[in-house]
């Protein structure tokens, strides 16, 4: 056994007396590559963080190469040998890749401050042929596609002299093509003796590349071992500390005859095209299509949020559910009951609240949650209005508010501190789309559209999201699920609706389900376009 | 054990106030006569009609705005209002201005000398004020300019107007019933007082106990969260600007009120203080952050600040650089207190 490149001894971390991490113990001997994975909020983006200099541990200490480690900035950490390849990216789109590789170590003239632009040019395409990444060194990040702009990390990485690299989640964003690139070029570090971290919910890929895996769960280790020791169900069993007998819980109800939402011909050029879509009560109907089919963007036009140009969307904005506290809550949607959103009135977020229907976007930091506020203010944001007396000065019922809120962090499970302290931003993602969800079930939604509602989010949050949507499936709410993980879908959905290029391409049932056929349907617009162009 | 006791402080909601305790004691030291009745009366004077402004431009700085033509619209108004109210103009100055012969003569405009001049002079300052707000909300909320450039050119467009409106000449002889709102007292306490007191408990109302108070954090800390969620976010925009407008009018009642006269040049430089003041209370400027406390609690350092510095009769020079200095000081320790704070919240 190769002498360890890296310990971590007895780390513990508390916020807010919480445990983020405790007694963490393990090592790491060089070249080799380490999958570590668990829930989101088991720790493992905490410990990440000691060990890039960013968090200072509360008790233990690290051993890097040796010798005693203990990063008091980022700085320091890179210093010693160590980089992070980030799930979001931090690169300067502006500037070009040799900019982006020498950002902090421009190569000089000499002493002067006059950076070498030359030596930094041949440096850097160096680099890029050492990863086999055919680009000049002055092509701007911008132009670049997720999976180069990795690669262009990883130079920036191996630019730095680094001999531990920590990969996060480096795979999200990126086409099986360019995944496959990756993992030959990772499989190329480790020949060179380089150690690695990889971090990712994608357990199929950790399976596959790594030597020994480290589970965390509430912030301890629950489990090390060589990879041969580790099955796909027993990674998932060992990270939620129970057996997941299946991915997708089971559904109690059917969808019923009622129509909650009705879209027909609806179309806005160069966005989609000739939209019919059918939202039925209880149903959970599936949006599946690849990125820039235009799912995104017909969620955002059924929720008010662009205009259209054509069609026409029926909206029964009926409350469900049961138990409806507040006269007022539902008097809004069943004034508007049945009414017609066409293009020629004015349609906002606001009015759609009000008939009923609730948005989670795919992007939660910038459209779902306000990062800098407290859970409580998060999870009353869109209910507000039911929550105060119905004219001016509309003073809020703050007692109702609170206790509402409560039940719903309550029934969503959100794990964090103290509600009203707690800020969002210092939620894991999986607690931060929990935080989400919750805002909507305030308002007590008929219709729900949901962008990828597990996306970045662990297995374990993952189920827990599926459950609740099952739950409001079963209380009769009409649910719209968009995601580009078609098994998602299959084993979520009543019925899958296929998109490509901003048009409908297929429909099928739940007894028609079929991977080949409803990727041949997502794919079907590309191709047509491609003989089209050629 | 000291180091628990400052640490405690700094952390404190009301660190403002105590250093504000800590400043005035200090100064006792040295000019006991700083504790002087009069004094005091004068620096409770100097208090009221800036919270006024402060408390008016904390509602833009909760969105992320800012609200640079506070200080225009106080000039505007205190004109308008001198124009309204005044009783006797002398033709040798007033003879330039736009509005001779038609609003003004040498007994004043048309509704001067009747009972209805002081109310219906100040209802029409609080409107203009209001008017000029909508005019920066809508151009902020509907047309998407940024706050710092729209406010800047009404502060210029308008205290341009104020002063082309009586060619830069003040306003005299303004009615005793206004005047008294200046100067006035019921008992110990002086009208200004109960005026702000009045907006400062209606701010308070809005931004702990309603909706609305609510969608002004939330557009602070994210628009586009704002927007998904339902919040009208163009509406409160607007109102926070048109509410801006009302305290500077506000404000100006109480400026001019003290002043007795109209003035053109009113609040000129006013709006650092309006700023610094509401930057040293805690409000944020990037919006999302601000309470009412602090409001108070920054104006009332600034006002003592600038009372002991007029106090002390440095040269003319002096007074700006220590009056940045102090302010610097107290934004690192606000800096240092966040971060102390950003420590213990860190999850």
């Amino acid at each position: 056994m190769p002498e360890p490149i890296l310990q971590f001894d007895g780390i513990s971390k508390s916020f807010f007396g919480v445990h983020a991490l405790q007694d963490v113990t393990f090592s790491l001997p060089k070249g080799h590559l380490l999958g570590l994975i668990g829930e989101n909020g088991a720790g493992k983006t905490t410990l990440m963080n000691i060990l890039g200099g960013v968090l200072q541990p509360d008790c233990g200490g690290m051993r890097l190469k040796g010798r005693d480690y203990a990063p008091r900035n980022p700085a320091e950490a890179t210093e010693a040998g160590v980089a992070f390849i980030h799930q979001e990216l931090n690169l300067f789109t502006n500037l070009s890749i040799a900019d982006n590789l020498f950002i902090d170590r421009f190569p000089r003239l000499g002493k002067s401050p006059f950076v070498n632009k030359r030596a930094a040019r041949a440096r850097a395409r160096q680099l890029l042929e050492s990863l086999n990444l055919n680009l000049s060194p002055e092509t701007l990040v911008d132009r670049l596609t997720p999976g180069e702009r990795q690669l262009v990390e990883i130079a920036k990485a191996l630019s730095t002299g680094a001999e531990m690299i920590i990969f996060d989640e480096p795979t999200t964003s990126l086409t099986a093509g360019e995944i496959e690139r990756l993992f030959g070029i990772i499989q190329d570090l480790r020949r060179q003796g380089k150690s690695m971290i990889y971090i990712s919910h994608n357990l199929g890929n950790v399976l596959e590349l790594a030597d020994e895996i480290v589970v965390l769960r509430d912030g301890r280790v629950v489990d090390h071992g060589p990879r041969e020791s580790f099955t796909i169900d027993k990674m998932i069993s060992r990270m939620v500390g129970r057996d997941i007998s299946q991915i997708f819980p089971s559904r109690q109800s059917r969808p019923m005859d009622e129509i909650v939402l009705d879209v027909r011909g609806l179309s806005h050029p160069g966005v989609v095209r000739d939209i019919d879509l059918t939202l039925h009560k209880a149903e959970v109907l599936g949006l599946f299509g690849l990125m820039g089919s235009g799912r995104t963007e017909l969620a955002r036009i059924l929720f008010g949020l662009e205009s259209f140009e054509r069609g026409r969307i029926r909206v029964d904005g009926r409350q469900c559910g049961e138990g409806g506290t507040s006269e007022e809550r539902g008097q809004d949607a069943l004034a508007t009951r049945g009414q017609d959103a066409r293009d020629t009135e004015i349609r906002s977020p606001r009015k759609s609240i009000r008939r009923g229907m609730a948005f989670v976007t795919e992007n939660r930091r910038e459209e779902g949650l306000l990062m800098e506020a407290t859970i409580v203010d998060n999870v009353s944001l869109a209910a507000l209005p039911a929550f105060a007396s119905p004219r001016p000065p509309r003073l809020l019922h703050a007692r109702q508010l609170r206790e509402a809120v409560a039940r719903v962090a309550e029934s969503m499970r959100i794990k964090s501190g103290p509600v009203h302290r707690t800020l969002a931003k210092n939620l894991s993602g999986g607690n931060q789309q929990k935080v989400v969800i919750g805002k909507w079930l305030m308002a007590r939604p008929a219709i729900f559209i949901m962008d990828e509602p597990t996306r970045g989010i662990d297995v374990g949050a993952k189920y827990e999201v599926y459950s609740i949507i099952n739950d409001l499936a079963a209380q009769g709410a009409g649910i719209l699920l968009i995601s580009s993980e078609l098994e998602e879908l299959m084993g979520m959905c009543d019925r899958i609706v296929v998109m490509s290029k901003g048009e409908v391409q297929g429909a099928f049932d739940r007894s028609e389900f079929d991977r080949e056929r409803i990727l041949h349907a997502a794919f079907k617009g590309h191709q047509a376009h491609q003989r089209g162009t050629r | 054990m000291a180091w628990r006791f400052i640490r405690h402080g700094l952390l404190s909601e009301n660190f403002v106030l105590y250093l504000s305790i800590v400043f005035f004691a200090g100064l006792y030291l040295f000019m006991p006569y700083i504790a002087s009745g009069r004094n005091l009366a004068n620096i409770s004077s100097n208090m009221w009609p800036l919270l006024a402004l402060v408390l008016g431009q904390m509602f833009v700085l909760i969105l992320g705005g800012i609200d640079l033509s506070q200080t225009s619209i106080m000039a505007l108004t205190s004109v308008i209002g001198g124009i309204l109210m005044t009783t006797q103009l002398d033709p040798a100055l007033f003879e330039k201005s736009p509005l001779w012969g038609i609003l003004l003569s040498p007994e004043g405009s048309p509704i001067s000398g009747t009972a209805l001049a002081v109310p219906l002079g100040i209802l029409t300052m609080l409107a203009v004020g209001m008017f000029v707000g909508l005019l920066n909300g809508l151009a902020v909320a509907k047309f998407r300019m940024p706050a710092f450039m729209v406010t800047l050119v009404s502060m210029m467009f308008f205290s341009g107007l104020a002063i082309y409106l009586t060619k830069s000449e003040n306003i005299m002889y303004l009615p005793g019933g206004f005047t008294m709102l200046g100067s006035g007292e019921i008992g110990p306490v002086p009208y200004s007082f109960l005026v702000v007191l009045v907006l400062a408990v209606v701010a308070q109302v809005v931004l702990k106990h309603t909706v609305l108070g609510r969608w002004f954090f939330a557009v602070g800390k994210s628009l586009r969260t704002s927007v998904v969620s339902g919040v009208p976010t163009e509406r409160v925009i607007i109102l926070g600007y048109v509410f801006s407008g009302f305290c500077a009018a506000v404000a100006s009642v109480l400026y001019s009120a003290r002043l007795a006269c109209g003035r053109p040049t009113l609040g000129q430089n006013l709006l650092l203080d309006v700023i610094g003041a509401a930057v040293i209370g805690g409000i944020s400027l990037f919006g999302g952050k601000g309470k009412v406390l602090w409001a108070f609690f920054g104006v009332l350092f600034f006002v003592l600040l600038s009372n002991a510095l007029s106090m002390l009769a440095l040269p003319f020079y002096a007074e700006p650089v220590i009056k940045g200095t102090v302010i610097l000081l107290a934004a690192f320790l606000d800096v240092t207190r966040n971060r102390l704070l950003a420590r213990e919240v860190l999850a």
